[in-house]
């Protein structure tokens, strides 16, 4: 086994770890919200989620960057896997934000600011896949979708204005507030469950990215030798 | 300077070609004008409530018969190798970029032009005052439609199924365009005023202002690939 894949399976075993402990912790330790009850625990794998979602785009983003700039097949091959774990995290986040949103705000599904731009994200990021889909030359595939990863990314804080402007409900955030230090208005154990899930996110994360990174490599290896013959 | 001048002269030639086949400029314009006939099947628009509904209707027209005019911008440059002819020539990769942008623009101002009147007449608005800030607002919005269509209209250009690949990457994209173009119009309908209306609109300019220097950077990657 290669160095790579043996850091990728510890990877994979510590994102497993984590996400037992945290769960333990998120259902089981922490108390349950003063006004929402248990349904406020799934906010211990909603904000994560969001969180590694927004890492995702950003890696995109850099990854399309680089390829334009080095035309290293390596850095497309890191934006194409980084955007496909992206609508993956997007999507649970907004299924994970309706699941909570039933039982707080009556509703599934509201047109709120956040939500709306979530959406929003999740659509650029499917447009994205579908645009690598649907152009067969690999080399024009990766120019093109590096160049929607780009500016897809310098769109988000537009999209993010207009969405705002246009109207606005979600939850302010409860632990990033100015005035107060976040200690003092979160239950330090609910802090706790947050912080192991956020790093058992990012863990997991990590390791989907390294296994498509190898996926990706693999397919390429696969096109040049089915074009050039085994070498 | 010289950048204009290039695309000036790759714009006579689009402008030409149009003039001769007249091809995408009637059937936007007929397609605008059957798009207000559906609306008015689908909605049966009161009077009471068609100046709250005037913006939204107004921008679909648009950006349908904008989306006519995207798919089709590249279609001289993909037959007979053009746009490789026209790569081999020395003019600056941005000049095709703006020149196309400018098409766009000037082919959708065209049916707007008519569209504006058309509506008026047909759902019975009196706004005939208010056109001129109404024309100022929309030519903004058109203007960033034009800009990021164009460099997706080059990039899904060799793409499988472009046609319905190209809404599906641009309309999310335009969300801030659509949105800003539509508060304001509202706004302006509704007080006749622009005071309220400065931060869509200052967001309408800060999009186009970013993404035609985006799109001027890297269009000769798009092109090239």
């Amino acid at each position: 086994m290669s160095s790579a894949r043996r850091g990728s399976t510890i990877l994979g075993a510590l994102a497993l770890v984590f996400i037992l402990v945290g769960q333990y912790w998120g259902l089981v330790k922490a108390p349950p919200d003063a006004y929402q009850g248990d349904s406020q625990r799934i906010m211990y794998l909603h904000v994560p989620s969001i969180l590694t979602a927004y890492l995702s785009f950003f890696i995109v983003f850099v990854g399309s960057c680089l390829y334009l700039w080095k035309r290293e097949p390596r850095d497309d091959i890191l934006a194409y896997a980084a955007a496909e774990i992206g609508v993956l995290f997007t999507a649970l986040t907004i299924v994970e934000g309706a699941i909570w949103g039933k039982p707080t705000w009556g509703v599934w599904w509201t047109w709120d600011a956040r939500l709306t731009l979530t959406a929003i994200l999740l659509l650029i990021f499917v447009a994205y896949l579908m645009l690598r889909a649907l152009i067969e030359e690999e080399q024009r595939a990766a120019v093109s979708g590096a160049i929607l990863g780009i500016i897809g990314f310098l769109d988000i804080p537009l999209i993010h204005m207009s969405v705002y402007w246009w109207r606005t409900l979600h939850q302010p955030p409860s632990i990033l507030q100015p005035d107060k230090p976040p200690w003092e208005n979160v239950h330090p154990s609910m802090l706790v469950a947050l912080a192991i899930n956020f790093v058992a996110f990012i863990l997991l994360y990590f390791y989907l990215l390294s296994q498509r990174i190898r996926l990706g490599e693999k397919q390429a290896e696969l096109r040049r030798r089915r074009l050039y013959g085994r070498r | 300077m010289e950048l204009l001048r290039q695309a000036c002269w790759l714009l006579w030639k689009d402008v030409r070609l149009e003039l001769r086949r007249r091809e995408s400029l009637m059937s936007m314009f007929f397609f605008g004008a059957l798009l207000l006939f559906l609306f008015q099947f689908s909605f049966e628009i009161r009077q009471d409530r068609v100046a709250e509904m005037t913006p939204g209707l107004l921008w679909l027209a648009f950006v349908f018969t904008g989306m006519l005019a995207l798919t089709q911008l590249f279609q001289p440059e993909r037959e007979n190798f053009c746009l490789e002819a026209l790569l081999l020539t020395p003019f600056d990769r941005a000049a095709l970029f703006v020149s196309k942008v400018i098409f766009n623009l000037i082919l959708m101002l065209l049916v707007e032009l008519v569209v504006f009147p058309l509506f008026a007449i047909l759902f019975n608005l009196q706004y005939w005052g208010l056109l001129p800030s109404l024309f100022a607002v929309t030519f903004l919005g058109t203007l960033g439609f034009c800009v990021l269509g164009t460099l997706f209209s080059a990039v899904t250009l060799k793409a499988r199924a472009r046609e319905l690949l190209l809404p599906l990457v641009l309309f999310p994209l335009l969300i801030p365009v659509v949105l800003a173009t539509i508060r304001c119009l509202e706004i302006i309908l509704r007080s006749g005023a622009w005071s309220e209306a400065y931060p869509w609109l200052r967001l309408l300019i800060a999009f186009d202002v970013i993404f035609m220097t985006a799109g001027y950077l890297i269009f000769e990657w798009v092109v090239e690939a």
